[in-house]
């Protein structure tokens, strides 16, 4: 079976240090090395090194790219500055979350506009099919990446330190999700102030045949300041204190935008995008459920599809839950009904037959402290 | 106790039996190998001293930051004794499997599932077989 899934460039060195692999949307991914916690810890205090290259990677050239982008995204993607990034949802016709993307604005070396754009791993075939069902003959020119490039997330407050050295675009210049080409160990790659842990850092993409030297490098660099290596595991402890959704918990189909909080991602206003009338309806309606977040007392841990209960019946359910390494405690997001999700405030989680009490917290659970951004 | 000394699981628990004092008396515990597996625990529940229980019963979970696992008995009889020092201090798990890390004790009642278990080099090969 292993021999079926998708194999990252950095594979071996997973594999040679400890990873436990696990089937990720496909792709042999680290779940964790050694540790989920100290793997976590070692990001929020000093550098994480992620192995993102699952998530898919699609180049849009031409002419028409912006206004290609732009019909299909949630969030006006036109006239973005060069190098900027934004979040974006790609919608439905009923305006049910089809995937969460960053469109990337770039230019090339010799100066001609592209864009790019990142999904999650489980969602590329699908947003690559609904991209090619939507061309509508515009003149542009779709290329998925994927497999020809890697991504490396370096993250934490010691992430722009190390990468520094290795790429001649440095990352303390760029402002938050900004990004541009650049040499990143003598091979054309792109360097962007991005990331998905509520830490400061960077992402790397790269050509496949140059990410393990790079990997290695930034591993080296990393060790003695006490960086380490992390899985999927603290990515997803990290993502979940910074109540950042992941696609296929907090976001799906039957989910639109607003009930998961991402309004600041929705431009309605003059716009046209599959999904955007119906969203204008959603926007305002009352009646569906809201997402929330948890924080409990005891040590027993949510997990996803857990029921929530408030006045003795049953309001909403979780969509993911772990214990936070960071604040020592159960955590948890879900959805409830609007008007006590509203409300906030005390709750019960089923967790497995006993009814914990969970106090409604305003998210994120963790937000890193505000440090001044180091500028050369 | 020495881990080639025990009956297992195929579930990881561990059982030494104790036949000293007229009682047959089972320690039940983890094993390293299940402990590495799990990683990063954060809880354990315990069961009620006094409760019958089955053999291949859950008599308790441990939760770790990734999952939840049941802890099941590998034979039947009655909890006579628990490790409470386990709710406080569950680095006893990890640093000691075998035995400060040791989870419950069973008054045996019937003796009959003790022959499914795996002794230590059976065990050995089911481990190596999962991998991790």
């Amino acid at each position: 079976m292993t021999s079926l899934l998708a194999q990252t460039p950095i594979h071996s060195w997973h594999a040679a240090h400890g990873g436990r692999m696990v089937d990720f949307a496909g792709w042999s991914m680290p779940v964790q090395y050694a540790s989920i916690v100290a793997e976590h810890n070692a990001t929020r205090a000093a550098v994480g090194l992620f192995d993102v290259s699952h998530m898919g990677r699609i180049r849009i050239t031409g002419p028409e790219s912006e206004a290609f982008l732009n019909r299909l995204v949630t969030r006006r993607v036109a006239r973005m500055k060069t190098g900027q990034i934004r979040y974006a949802l790609m919608t439905n016709d009923e305006g049910g979350i089809l995937d969460d993307v960053l469109v990337y604005h770039l230019h090339d070396a010799r100066g001609t506009d592209y864009h790019l754009l990142v999904v999650n791993a489980s969602n590329r075939l699908k947003i690559w099919e609904w991209l090619q069902a939507h061309h509508e003959g515009a003149d542009v020119e779709l290329s998925d990446v994927t497999l020809d490039t890697a991504m490396i997330a370096v993250q934490g407050p010691l992430a722009l330190q190390i990468v520094r050295p290795l790429v001649n675009l440095d990352p303390a210049t760029l402002r938050y999700y900004f990004g541009g080409e650049a040499t990143i160990t003598g091979a054309p790659g792109l360097v962007s102030r991005t990331g998905y842990t509520g830490e400061d850092g960077c992402e790397l993409i790269l050509p496949a045949e140059a990410a393990l030297a790079c990997w290695e490098k930034l591993a080296a660099a990393a060790e003695p300041l006490g960086g380490k290596a992390a899985g999927l595991g603290a990515r997803d402890t990290l993502r979940l204190e910074a109540a950042m959704p992941l696609y296929g918990h907090e976001l799906n189909e039957e989910i639109n935008p607003y009930q998961a909080g991402l309004a600041f991602a929705v431009d309605l206003e003059n716009r046209s995008f599959p999904g955007r009338d119906a969203l204008v309806v959603a926007r305002d309606d009352r009646s569906l459920l809201r997402r929330l977040g948890w924080e409990l007392a005891g040590k027993r841990v949510p997990r996803e599809g857990y029921a929530v209960f408030a006045g003795g019946r049953q309001v909403g359910h979780v969509t993911s839950g772990t214990f936070s390494p960071t604040l020592g405690k159960p955590i948890a997001i879900g959805y409830v009904e609007p008007a006590l999700a509203a409300r906030g405030g005390d709750f019960f989680i089923d967790i497995r037959g006993s009814h914990e009490p969970a106090r409604s917290v305003e998210l994120p659970f963790y937000r890193r402290p505000q440090e001044k951004e180091h500028r050369p | 106790v020495k881990p080639e000394e025990l009956l297992y699981a195929k579930t990881h628990e561990w059982v030494h039996v104790d036949r000293a004092a007229g009682e047959k008396i089972a320690t039940i515990g983890i094993s390293h190998f299940a402990v590495e597996a799990l990683t990063d625990l954060v809880y354990i529940e315990l069961p009620e001293v006094g409760r019958q229980i089955k053999a291949g019963e859950s008599f308790g979970e441990v939760e770790s930051v990734k999952a939840v696992s049941d802890l099941y008995s590998p034979v039947s009889g009655e909890i006579v004794n628990i490790n409470g020092s386990l709710t406080l201090q569950l680095d006893q798990l990890h640093d000691d499997p075998y035995g400060a890390g040791w989870i419950v004790k069973i008054k045996i009642s019937d003796e009959s599932a003790l022959k499914s278990l795996l002794d230590y080099k059976a065990y050995q090969k089911q481990c190596a077989e999962e991998g991790h």
